[in-house]
């Protein structure tokens, strides 16, 4: 057992299934001598070699292209996209080859891979290094999108989706790369894709968050606590496909239902769970589906703080839908 | 004086291989050692995948078929290429490399399948008419987005080369293509890595409309190549011996480590860019003429008529023979039903998620409804 930040648990998993897998390459902008920008491939070019840790040109649909054809080939690339803001110009390449290649094929030719990138705002990155955009990739059929918020989850979601037989973007909470400490076991151990977890019971609201955004929403429930309202926290994990069975017994259970995202509000993943509650127990519901999000706007710098949730704003969704 | 030099070194590119002439004479020195027997099998793959564009060009007519596009005028560049592969090389395609996939082995009655988009389509009737793939042959499945399988060409290729694998990729696609982000990417990666990939532009003048002078502004496609730190070729593309010879050369090279090459060939799509499209629009009869002289079918005919080991009896059996297997494939895929509702749903994962396995007994229970 080890305290690691939740960086560590990337690193230290990445360098596990490397040792077990000799398919698995890294690459990336400055994943190599550099250790990437956040450390996450740190000290791996050292023990594998730059035919298995790989610094690529500047270009990210590139950098998913040929991982792509890698994949095809048989290895199981890890690519890593530097911020997730600077996915788009692999857009292209994940939503129309990565995701397609099972289906377009006939099953003939997959490409199960792992897209590494850091997501998410709080850290004053301003616009560009900043945004929360899970939502287009979970509207892809053919992905599958993991989010850990803890460096147990980091450890365990990543070393399912290394062995998983599709490909799956893997989001890390940068905000929460190195303040979130946490026990990790030494050994290997997996945490399966497409369930999530009820990290704190209650009784009376549903909290739904994931990533950086699950750490806020359990403040607010210990907030909450001591105005006397038992608040359920559900760590989603996997978007896509998501658990709808552990999302469905929390709203049978507390009939009040927040949903915490960083990502703006319109179109956001919180959209589609309310739908996936509505069409299902809509009656059950004691109070509206409240979602508390980041504002419909580009995402801002100065005004960060205003722009992302926080624990105080969720507790005032928490009342209102207590109170309703 | 450096000046002068990149100025000689542009010129040259601009040469174009040839080695059999429109009159069917042959350069004799460049003449690539392929048996009798092989040089007509070759002619009458061309014949065949002729005959199979204009065939499966009438079934879309007839509403047979939903889609088209095909590749009159680009036998030769095809064949000739994919003919300088080993059966272990890997080959990614664009969209209409009806040639290469004939070539590779792909049988006639698997590809009349996929038009048909029966249940006998391996591809599960998911993908527009010549958007097709085997495994079994390392072609891969194509798409149409522009351009986006250079960098997996590349992948691929670097992958063997990590791997320690003697094969070579090879990557189809049109001078449209050039303009693509992707085909940076996938020629810069290549030039970094070194990789035994082979860049095969088939320059057929047009872009659905848009002629390749409005494409780029560089005198030819194969000059590109400088940019990326490697060796562009430009080749006559309605030439198959010229284009297997560059080709094979370019083969050799990428399987002894000498990493990639840029092939422009130059070629012209007679037919329409697919049977949505009407070229009149944008071009002239003469120009089509023009290049009708320079059919690459003609041409190779000629070719071993000179050589004494083509007939006109042998052309009239050919015709019969390819005629004849088109007539059995479209005899067969029509009679093959569609695909079953199940299909809609496979293959999007390894396994069939919740949501999915929901959403296909919603569609059982309607179906059931009816």
């Amino acid at each position: 057992m080890s305290i690691l930040t939740l960086v560590q648990a990337v690193n230290h998993t990445l360098r596990d299934e490397m040792r077990r897998n000799d398919n698995i390459i890294v690459l990336g902008e400055d994943v190599g001598v550099d250790g990437g920008v956040f450390r996450a491939t740190e000290g791996l070019v050292q023990e594998f070699g730059p035919n298995r840790v790989v610094d690529t040109p500047l270009a990210e649909s590139g950098i998913i292209g040929i991982s792509i054809g890698m994949a095809l080939y048989g290895l199981r690339p890890v690519p890593e996209i530097q911020f997730m803001d600077f996915i788009y110009p692999a857009f292209d390449q994940i939503q129309s080859e990565l995701a397609k290649f099972r289906y377009r094929s006939g099953g003939q030719f997959v490409c199960p891979l792992v897209i590494r990138t850091p997501y998410g705002g709080g850290i004053r990155g301003s616009h560009y290094q900043s945004q929360s955009t899970e939502a287009f990739f979970v509207h892809t059929p053919g992905l599958k999108v993991v989010i850990p918020s803890t460096p147990y989850d980091a450890k365990g979601l990543l070393t399912s989706a290394l062995r998983d037989l599709d490909p799956v973007l893997f989001l890390e909470p940068k905000k929460i790369y190195r303040t979130v400490r946490g026990e990790v076991p030494d050994e290997e151990y997996t945490v399966p894709i497409g369930k999530a977890k009820v990290v704190r019971e209650g009784n009376d609201v549903v909290v739904f968050a994931y990533g950086a955004m699950l750490h806020v929403a359990t403040e607010a429930a210990e907030l909450a606590a001591s105005a006397g309202i038992s608040v359920e926290v559900v760590d989603l994990r996997t978007l896509l496909p998501f658990d709808i069975e552990t999302i469905m017994a929390s709203v049978q259970k507390t009939g009040r239902v927040i949903i915490l995202h960083e990502a703006c509000k319109t179109c956001g993943f919180g959209a589609e769970i309310a739908a996936q509650i509505a069409e299902r127990s809509i009656l059950r519901l004691k109070a509206p589906i409240i979602r508390v999000a980041g504002y419909d706007t580009p995402f801002p710098l100065v005004l960060e703080d205003k722009y992302m949730p926080n624990a105080k704003r969720v507790l005032r969704a928490i009342e209102k839908v207590y109170n309703f | 004086m450096s000046h002068r030099n990149n100025l000689g070194r542009l010129t040259l590119t601009l040469e174009l291989l040839q080695i059999i002439k429109p009159s069917g004479e042959c350069v004799e020195q460049m003449e690539p050692e392929i048996s009798h027997d092989e040089l007509k099998r070759l002619y009458k793959l061309m014949m065949l995948v002729r005959n199979l564009d204009t065939r499966s060009l009438q079934l879309q007519r007839q509403g047979r078929i939903g889609f088209y596009i095909g590749c009159l005028g680009q036998e030769a560049a095809q064949i000739g290429s994919a003919y300088a592969l080993k059966p272990e090389d890997w080959i990614f395609p664009a969209y209409r490399e009806v040639g290469a996939m004939l070539q590779r082995g792909i049988p006639l009655e698997d590809l009349m399948n996929q038009y048909f988009a029966n249940a006998e389509d391996v591809q599960k009737g998911r993908q527009l008419m010549n958007l097709y793939g085997s495994k079994s042959v390392n072609y891969v499945t194509g798409s149409a987005p522009i351009a986006t399988q250079l960098p997996h060409a590349v992948g691929a290729a670097f992958a063997a080369k990590l791997r320690g694998d003697k094969i070579v990729t090879l990557v189809y696609f049109g001078e449209g293509a050039t303009s693509a982000n992707d085909f940076h990417a996938g020629m810069n990666f290549a030039g970094v890595y070194k990789t035994p990939t082979i860049f095969f532009c088939q320059n057929n003048h047009y872009a659905i409309s848009l002629p390749v002078e409005r494409q780029t502004a560089t005198q030819t496609i194969a000059v590109k190549a400088k940019a990326y730190g490697f060796e562009g070729q430009r080749v006559d593309g309605n030439d198959i011996l010229a284009v297997y010879r560059t080709t094979k050369e370019a083969v050799d090279r990428a399987r002894s480590n000498g990493g990639p090459t840029l092939i422009e060939a130059v070629t012209y799509r007679m037919g329409p860019h697919s049977s949505s499209d009407d070229p009149k629009r944008y071009r002239s009869n003469q120009e089509l003429d023009e290049w009708q002289m320079r059919d690459p079918l003609v041409r190779f005919r000629k070719y071993l008529e000179r050589k004494h080991i083509w007939s006109s009896t042998d052309e009239e059996k050919a015709q019969e023979d390819t005629n004849r297997q088109i007539d059995a494939a479209i005899a067969h895929a029509e009679k093959i039903p569609r695909p079953s509702i199940e299909t809609l749903f496979t293959d999007v994962y390894a396994e069939l998620p919740w949501h999915l396995q929901e959403e296909f007994q919603e569609l059982k229970d309607e179906e059931v409804g009816r």
